[in-house]
């Protein structure tokens, strides 16, 4: 079995237009701001739709870790290891 | 005809034509629908409202529908009740109890999907879907049966009995899923992006959410066109809130009712509680919480519409508390037996932080109080649980009645 050494990156569909289309993207592992700075330089523009200029997630978007909301976890600060699966998500209504 | 403009991003301002689509391209913002409110005031009246249907289908103008066949099963115009027993144990004078737990399917969730369901179908989708608590999964189901439409529908696993069963039969796809609302919703906001249904509360949510604005118009032509002083309404994702008040707001802007100050308070289940927390810590943004309360239709810990139910709240001058369980019990028993009218958890929540409220002196006695009440009680039976069952067992023998009931049977 091949070693898993990447963290996979869920893109959600209005995001896509930025990977050209994919809907999962790699990184190598490090905190969670600095693969979405890695991503940013693999697919400019990332970024901005993510972070607040200062870094801290944007209200209206959601970042989850193995199914774990970063802000449960240490936010940006978040350590990712080979084999954690990141989810970016818009917030979602209620029902 | 339709007023509706289009779809516009609340955080950046971007503009977009109508389609089943809820978040803006360019920022991720969530997208509100705007309308022309020019040439609804020059051609809508409260007459042409008042010579409509008996349902939230007499304000059909004011919605997002057009021309096309709404799915409609009758939802609203649902009895605004002088509760003044309640006012009396609240310390108040002019209470009122919006009765919502008598829609079709016993919660005000027929609103949004009225709507939702009908613009579904216009944009030319055959499938309705959900993440949902319950309430919102027996309303999908339902209408979309009524429609002909095919549904999918997510729920968490732990829910109560009849919200299973009061959604299962209506011959849906109901799916349970091992987690808490907040993966639930999680769940579907992937699985939005990889099918082409209609999920009512994601991607059709700007259009979803004005269905519950019809809670404020009727309000409004139930006291004679005019809005109440207060307001109370319970928080689980933040839309409700939000749209009760911009509904108010916008019957002002059409010139149909006086220009008051609507003051709008939240109620919230102390066991998940971000609103009410973000409130009263003065923090400008909502941080999630796992939920823990027998309130499970109101158990969700990151609210999408938290940030807009605490502007809401700030600017017209209302307030946000909690209740914890046995205050929710305590506040169903109380509606019942002051008014007769039995809710569900979330109304226990309402009529609990309602106390609250009144106690501190944030609902005044000269203030005229609205309180939603937007669930129905059999479908949380139990919550109730061992504390509500027949006060005695008898043989059928008249001396029997005399023995249990003593001086009270005279």
């Amino acid at each position: 079995m091949a070693t898993v050494t990447a963290v996979r990156i869920r893109i959600p569909a209005p995001l896509r237009p930025l990977t050209g289309g994919q809907g999962e993207v790699t990184s190598d592992p490090g905190s969670l701001k600095d693969v979405i700075a890695a991503l940013d330089v693999a697919y400019p523009g990332l970024k901005d739709r993510i972070l607040e200029p200062e870094g801290r997630v944007r209200e209206f978007v959601n970042i989850f870790v193995n199914e774990e909301d970063v802000r449960f976890l240490q936010g940006p600060e978040t350590e990712l290891r080979a084999g954690d699966r990141v989810s970016i998500l818009p917030a979602v209504a209620g029902g | 005809m339709s007023y509706l403009q289009g779809l516009r991003c609340q955080r950046c301002g971007h503009t977009l034509a109508p389609a089943p689509v809820h978040i803006c391209p360019e920022c991720l913002g969530p997208l509100e629908l705007v309308y022309d409110y020019t040439a609804m005031k020059a051609t809508l009246s409260r007459d042409a409202v008042e010579a409509g249907p008996p349902s939230m289908w007499r304000y059909r103008s004011l919605l997002p529908v057009g021309d096309a066949p709404v799915v409609d099963l009758g939802t609203g115009l649902t009895p605004l009740l002088r509760a003044d027993n309640l006012a009396k144990a609240l310390g108040l004078r002019n209470v009122y109890i919006k009765n919502d737990a008598v829609n079709p399917t016993s919660s005000f969730k027929d609103r949004p999907v009225g709507v939702a369901a009908t613009v579904a179908r216009s944009f030319g989708l055959d499938t309705l879907a959900c993440a949902s608590t319950g309430n919102l999964a027996a309303s999908v189901a339902a209408h979309a049966a009524r429609a002909g439409m095919r549904s999918v529908i997510f729920i968490p696993e732990d829910l109560e009995q009849a919200k299973i069963i009061g959604t299962a039969v209506f011959g849906t796809n109901l799916i349970a899923v091992k987690g808490n609302y907040d993966a639930v919703n999680r769940l579907c906001a992937e699985a939005v992006d990889a099918y082409g249904w209609a999920f009512v509360n994601i991607n059709l949510r700007p259009f979803y959410g004005e269905g519950s604005k019809t809670l404020a118009y009727e309000t409004a032509e139930q006291l004679g066109w005019r809005a109440p002083d207060h307001v109370v309404a319970p928080i689980a994702g933040g839309s409700v809130l939000t749209r009760i008040t911009a509904g108010f707001e916008e019957l002002q802007r059409l010139g149909w009712i006086p220009e008051t100050k609507v003051r709008v308070s939240g109620a919230q289940a102390a066991g998940c509680n971000p609103v009410a927390r973000a409130f009263q810590a003065g923090a400008d943004r909502v941080q999630p919480v796992r939920p823990n309360t027998i309130a499970k239709s109101l158990a969700i810990g990151d609210p999408a519409d938290g940030g807009l139910a605490l502007n809401a709240i700030r600017r017209t001058g209302g307030s946000c508390g909690d209740a914890t369980d046995p205050e929710i019990v305590e506040g169903m028993r109380l509606l019942a037996e002051t008014e007769g009218v039995f809710t569900e958890t979330a109304g226990g929540v309402t009529v609990a932080v309602a106390k609250k409220l009144a106690q501190s002196g944030v609902l005044r006695p000269d203030e005229t109080v609205v309180i939603y009440i937007t669930g129905n009680g059999l479908k949380t039976l139990e919550a109730l649980g061992a504390s509500c069952g027949p006060s005695a067992t008898i043989a059928p023998r008249l001396e029997e009645i005399d023995r249990v009931l003593g001086s009270a049977a005279a």
